[in-house]
């Protein structure tokens, strides 16, 4: 053990000797590894952030929206769901605990005292929309029935659109301007998490009926039902019943597809993780390229170095140095050399990650998993044993006395 | 390579007892290097056998060999061969290392001998800050370190002028008396002299094998 951390120490002092080589030689796992570090790092705040609001949204919960497949939606043809809908579901389908109907309108402009916000989108819905997405107001209220009842013109903020419109601590009270009409605020969200880039901060609810009477027709092809279950086992059961009915209404033929889809939240989890998954294979096919590429620069400056270090490698053989004592200093080497370019791609991957978190505004704060940085260390130093023993057993097997002789 | 096979060495007959002082003489290109480096476990005869303390050496495995050589023999080298990016002290404590000696007995060991060979002050020089003589001395030291029982000293005073030459040789007169075998290749023929057999080596042949006076 004391001998071969000698010849670890005979390594570093070879590598100290053209370090700025070493750097560059190591360019391919710097790479390698600052692609994933970067990668994993804006991926965790994703896929900590999406777990976070379905964790709010409660697994037990579905959700009905219009669809028409895309090719079909290009032609002009265009699926609905309308408040009739809603109340039969309401009515018919057992097993509901809350069901909420949710227009969403994408963008818009809010104008207060010369402030002026773009929104990603304001929308329309009920009273127990808080309930069911367990998102409540922070201050001033939220909506209630009778705000639906008489169409009210009035708004609860998402609470980055109170501070960028430079509205008061408790905005209840004030009057904004959405789209050239004038809405009463009654109340503010509380903050949460942004959600692939959505923020519900920078949204704004209106009552249902008010999002329709802006609208008219076009409500019912943004209308979606949010509904949550009371037993979880129940789920698959009212899914059935939604879709009967619903095929029923609207008249599709034994042999049509539904003009509509019922996702469960678990299985837009489901989703979202096939999407991040996919990113994250696409990753570790440029990383594992990178890494190959990077592992064969290794190889290639380590059977430089054993050529260029033969005589060397004859002294300490005629010295006393065993096969494995080369096989060790030279192995040591090349994982050393790894392990400094995984060092330096965690680095540049932690900057990235910050500026991609700057960059971006809206992205979930940026989480470097020590799972990640022990797995780039481990992935390197598994290339520098990988591709060092090609170049170590070269050294190691040298014929003293040719290795002697060597010019 | 040349297409021609040279017999460095051819039909050689030696053996050596413990404790000799040997002078190998020759000309040059004569098989004199060749046949240290087979008595150094560093070359293997393509023919014959050679015998280390009654071991077959062609039999021994690759660690074996680094084994022998690091304990039981210390080999200077014609062309100094030490590490170039290491100090004088470090080329020293080379072979300690390999010997497995513990971190803190290797640098006074290596100094120590690196004074016998009167270099103390130079231990953090590199080789290529010494000059040829005082590359010789580390060369002699790195050999001595290990107290090996053989000491093969390929021309070790070729670059030596006569007080250092003097020096040396007086350092080798002292491992004789405590019972080391030495034997040196030399063009000189005050060495050879000094020595207690004398071995002239012509084409690969020993041609003469002479017992002189015991060592003065
Ligand atoms: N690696 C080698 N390949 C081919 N021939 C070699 C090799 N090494 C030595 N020889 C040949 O073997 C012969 C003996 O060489 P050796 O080095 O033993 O001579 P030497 O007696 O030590 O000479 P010098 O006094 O010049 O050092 C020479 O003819 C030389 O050309
Ligand atoms: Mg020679």
């Amino acid at each position: 053990m004391n001998r071969h951390f000698e010849n670890l120490a005979l390594a570093l002092s070879a590598l100290r000797a053209n370090l700025m080589q070493s750097i560059l030689t190591t360019l391919g796992i710097i790479v390698g590894v600052a692609s994933v570090i970067t990668v994993v790092s804006v991926m965790q705040g994703f896929s900590s952030s999406i777990t976070g609001q379905f964790e709010n949204m409660g697994s037990n919960t579905l959700v009905v929206e219009p669809h028409v497949p895309f090719r079909e939606r290009i032609s002009g043809v265009r699926a609905k769901l309308t408040y009739e809908d809603f109340e039969a579901i309401s009515r018919r389908v057992d097993d509901i605990e809350i069901i909420v109907p949710v227009i969403y309108q994408m963008p818009g402009t809010l104008k207060y005292r010369g402030e002026q916000a773009s929104l990603q989108f304001f929308m329309g819905t009920v009273s127990a929309y808080a309930e069911l997405n367990n998102h409540f107001p922070e201050n001033g209220r939220f909506l209630i029935p009778s705000d639906d009842t008489y169409r009210r013109k009035v708004i609860v903020l998402g609470s980055d659109i109170r501070k960028d419109l430079n509205l008061p601590a408790e905005p209840a009270g004030e009057y904004v301007e959405l789209n050239s009409q004038w809405y009463k605020v009654v109340g503010e969200m509380e903050a949460q998490d942004s959600f692939l880039g959505f923020s519900r901060n920078k949204m704004v609810i209106m009552p249902f009926q008010t999002a329709v009477g802006l609208l008219r027709e076009k409500a019912s092809e943004k209308m979606q039902f949010m509904i949550r279950v009371h037993n979880i086992d129940d789920q698959d059961r009212v899914k059935e019943q939604i879709k009967r009915l619903l095929r029923k209404r609207h008249n599709i033929g034994p042999n049509e597809r539904d003009d509509f889809k019922i996702n469960s939240s678990d299985q837009m989890r489901e989703q979202f993780e096939t999407v991040l998954d996919g990113v994250t294979f696409v990753v570790a096919a440029i990383v594992g390229v990178s890494l190959l590429v990077g592992g064969i620069g290794i190889m290639n400056i380590m059977l430089v170095s054993v050529t260029e270090r033969t005589r060397e490698i004859g002294i300490c053989k005629a010295l006393g140095a065993t096969r494995n004592d080369i096989l060790v200093q030279f192995l040591a080497e090349a994982i050393i050399l790894c392990l400094l370019g995984g060092l330096i791609g965690i680095g540049i991957g932690y900057g990235l990650g910050a500026v991609v978190e700057l960059a971006i505004p809206g992205i979930p704060a940026v989480v470097v998993p020590f799972w990640a940085v022990a797995l780039s260390l481990g992935f390197s130093s598994l290339i520098g044993i990988v591709f060092g023993i090609a170049p170590a057993s070269k050294a190691a097997n040298l014929d003293p006395i040719i290795a002697l002789h060597y010019e | 390579m040349g297409g021609e096979t040279i017999r460095a060495l051819d039909g050689v007959d030696l053996s050596v007892k413990q404790n000799e002082y040997i002078a190998i003489v020759g000309t040059s290109g004569s098989g004199k290097s060749t046949l240290m480096n087979i008595i150094g476990c560093l070359d293997q005869p393509t023919g014959g056998e050679y015998q280390l303390n009654g071991t077959m050496v062609s039999l021994l495995g690759d660690t074996a060999l680094s084994v022998a050589r690091n304990r039981d023999i210390g080999f200077i080298f014609q062309s100094f061969n030490l590490l170039p990016r290491a100090t004088a002290l470090q080329n020293v404590i080379q072979p300690l290392i390999y010997s497995g000696l513990p971190r803190k007995d290797r640098k006074a060991k290596a100094l120590a001998a690196l004074e016998k060979v009167g270099l103390q002050g130079r231990e953090g020089h590199l080789p290529n800050q010494l000059s040829g003589g005082q590359r010789q001395r580390v060369a002699i030291a790195r050999a001595l370190v290990t107290d090996p029982a053989i000491i093969l000293a390929d021309e070790p005073t070729g670059n030596l002028d006569s007080n250092t030459t003097a020096e040396i040789m007086a350092l080798f007169d002292g491992l004789i008396e405590t019972g080391h075998s030495i034997i040196i290749v030399t063009h000189e023929h005050d060495i050879a002299e000094h020595c207690s057999r004398q071995i002239t080596i012509s084409d690969g042949k020993i041609v003469a094998d002479t017992r002189v006076g015991a060592a003065a």
